[in-house]
């Protein structure tokens, strides 16, 4: 059953995040000890050009969810200033359902994070990074801050940051409970002090973003791997994955497996793998596999037989019409109310739209009535293509992509489980009848 | 759930407000992280520092006002965020804020069993509190520690791998004054596999991962 193709196990020599663990010491002297802030000046000498080609070179797709290549991204940045500034912003609002991963980083291994602002923010023409962290992550904020406050006192950051002659200022911003702040331009909104309400793109960030002036929003995980890719060197990063899916990934495996855990493995492992290398396997056993959900709540989910042989990637889940998201897993066995689960999505959804578009608003509101309903078959054959219907008319036509992250859901449910829907609706139609 | 995003009443405000020495000299802090005239970035953190020191922990419309101020914009825009973010609490709650993650992740590991305990052990259904005050439980979204699932959070900490018997010792500590121990409930450390890491065991002190060190064998 195994894919073809199958990597080694990922050694630990090859992982970026060797603290994901928390077992040893997140501060500055433990963060040297595992070879972090090593050279950083020499890289920076390097220069603008070298580093964003390293990174163009070594594959990186950012890691929040969109999977737009790093290294590109940053290209798009003004090489010159035209008087305005430029800055980074990293994306710290983690709060896709199943997503765990740049918690770890910001609590575990914060240092990664901050030379990695470093180095982006130079390549970018940035003397200034903020780093918008979820206001819930009051513990991960207190230790990235303290390492904050180290890097400052060594000289890491600050003015003539590692001794480079770059001066380079990073903030901490906390957020206050909102999903959509996820969304990059909802985010700077709300940096800006505003409800978190996604702008209509263009202008996009690289040339009008924070404060009106050239940004880029980059992920926690994408930024903090920096470090560890130029000072390999990007074919070094290439060289896990698949073509056009380099690297090492963080993955998330929550929901009905013996061992729930998040580790990093290279890019491209076969999901069944994944699952039974690093999480002890399904619960139950493989063959009690029911779906999963392989990129975090907004991806479509995928039934057992799909599951079998996929490879976790961008490409390998488009093309079984998922994605990779966030490369959060979440595994259902065979108790798994379905249905419920996906309701549960829909409620969420609901919950978190800005309000802003009147597709969203409504219709995740509609969405999760129906599906309500769905989960006690309290409906009618056809509702359920209404309610695909209702989907196809929220999928993009909203601003942000929040409206098609509470269609796909649905859409994935009704493509796989339409049966099971169907059993619901005959069933209490027999109820009442009686 | 009845969470609705609208001030309190007009009995429960206080009729002012105003930083304390400390919080003023915390909130010049932080409105100085942001560029000249960009003061009204610091919003978000001054409602939370205001929600901090008020008794209740929540954000009456006075201190919304007084940030108005102390920002130099419409008080109007102060109400907008602080009614869009869930976390300000706009009416005061227990002290102890329990918020129950329910979302697929941490439903399919047994969310519910955590807030039927909180429902039995305090007396109160969702969206209430106590009749002593000490206990506000509301189900909340996501939080980000799904491979922890089931947890919830109370104040500030997180408390993970819960199951029913876990969240009745943590609320019956609370009850006595106690502070539970923070985290997974379930003897591991963060994230790792409850046996034990499975990788970078090197970095893990085989020592302190809890039972067997050697789950690994074979291992590239």
């Amino acid at each position: 059953m195994q894919a073809k193709g199958t990597p080694d196990m990922l050694q630990d020599k090859d992982r970026i995040f060797t603290n994901l663990y928390g077992f040893q010491d997140f501060g500055l002297k433990g963060a040297q000890s595992r070879g972090n802030w090593d050279g950083t000046k020499g890289l920076i000498e390097k220069g603008r050009d070298w580093i964003i080609d390293e990174m163009k070179s070594s594959g990186m797709r950012g890691r929040g969810g969109a999977g737009f290549p790093t290294g590109l991204k940053w290209s798009f940045m003004p090489k010159e200033s035209d008087g305005r500034p430029s800055y980074l912003v990293v994306n710290a609002d983690e709060g896709e359902p199943g997503t765990c991963k740049d918690r770890e980083i910001m609590r575990n291994d914060p240092h990664t994070l901050i030379e990695g602002c470093l180095l982006a923010s130079f390549a970018m023409n940035a003397h200034a990074a903020y780093i918008y962290i979820r206001g819930e992550f009051y513990h991960e904020a207190s230790n990235l801050q303290l390492a904050i406050d180290q890097a400052y006192e060594a000289g890491l950051v600050g003015k003539n940051a590692c001794g480079s002659g770059w001066d380079f200022d990073i903030y901490l911003h906390l957020g206050a409970g909102a999903y959509i702040c996820g969304e990059e331009t909802a985010l700077i909104e709300s940096l800006e002090g505003k409800k978190g309400q996604p702008r209509l793109k263009p202008p996009f960030p690289a040339n009008s973003g924070l404060y009106g002036c050239p940004t880029t929003v980059n992920n926690v995980e994408s930024i903090a791997a920096v470090p560890t890719i130029l000072r390999r060197g990007g074919s070094w990063f290439s060289s896990f994955g698949r073509e056009n899916n380099h690297g090492t990934k963080l993955f998330a495996i929550s929901g009905h497996v013996e061992k729930p855990c998040t580790v990093e493995e290279a890019m491209s492992i076969p999901l069944r793998e994944l699952i039974e290398k690093h999480c002890g396997g399904v619960r139950g056993g493989w063959d009690n596999l029911l779906a999963v959900i392989p990129g975090g709540s907004s991806v479509p989910l995928m039934p057992k037989d799909v599951c079998d042989d996929v490879l976790m990637d961008f490409d390998g889940l488009r093309e079984v019409g998922s994605g990779l998201g966030t490369a959060a897993v979440i595994v259902m066995d065979k108790s798994t109310d379905i249905v419920y689960a996906i309701a549960r999505l829909s409620e969420f959804y609901k919950h978190e739209s800005c309000g802003q578009c009147t597709p969203c608003r409504e219709g995740t509101g509609w969405m999760m009535r129906m599906m309500t309903r769905m989960v006690r078959g309290e409906a009618t054959l056809d509702e359920i293509d209404l309610l695909w219907d209702v989907t196809k008319q929220v999928e993009g036509h909203t601003i942000c992509a929040l409206g098609d992250a509470a269609a796909w859901p649905i859409q994935g449910l009704i493509r796989h489980f339409r049966p099971e829907m169907e059993r619901r609706i005959k069933e209490y139609r027999a109820r009442i009848a009686a | 759930m009845s969470h609705l995003r609208r001030p309190a009443p007009k009995e429960l405000q206080p009729v002012s407000f105003a930083f304390t020495p400390e919080n003023l000299d915390k909130a010049k802090k932080i409105i100085a992280k942001y560029p000249e005239g960009r003061q009204q970035s610091a919003v978000m953190p001054l409602l939370d520092l205001a929600q901090r020191q008020t008794e209740g922990n929540w954000v009456p419309t006075v201190a919304m006002d007084y940030l108005a101020d102390m920002l130099e914009m419409p008080a109007i825009r102060v109400y907008e965020v602080a009614t869009f973010y869930t976390m300000y609490n706009l009416a005061p709650v227990g002290k102890n804020f329990i918020q129950v993650c329910t979302t697929t992740p941490c439903w399919l590991r047994g969310s519910a069993d955590v807030v039927d305990t909180c429902k039995k052990e305090l007396g109160i259904g969702v969206g209430e509190t106590t009749q002593d005050g000490q206990f506000t439980m509301i189900e909340v979204e996501c939080l980000g520690a799904c491979v922890n699932a089931p947890m919830m959070q109370i104040n500030d900490d997180y408390y993970e791998d819960l199951t029913a018997d876990t969240t009745k010792a943590i609320l019956d500590a609370l009850k006595k004054g106690e502070k539970p121990k923070v985290g997974p409930q379930s003897g591991r450390k963060g994230c790792e596999p409850l046996d034990g890491p499975k990788v970078l065991k090197a970095f893990c002190g085989c020592g302190a991962a809890p039972q067997d060190a050697d789950a690994s064998k074979g291992d590239a």
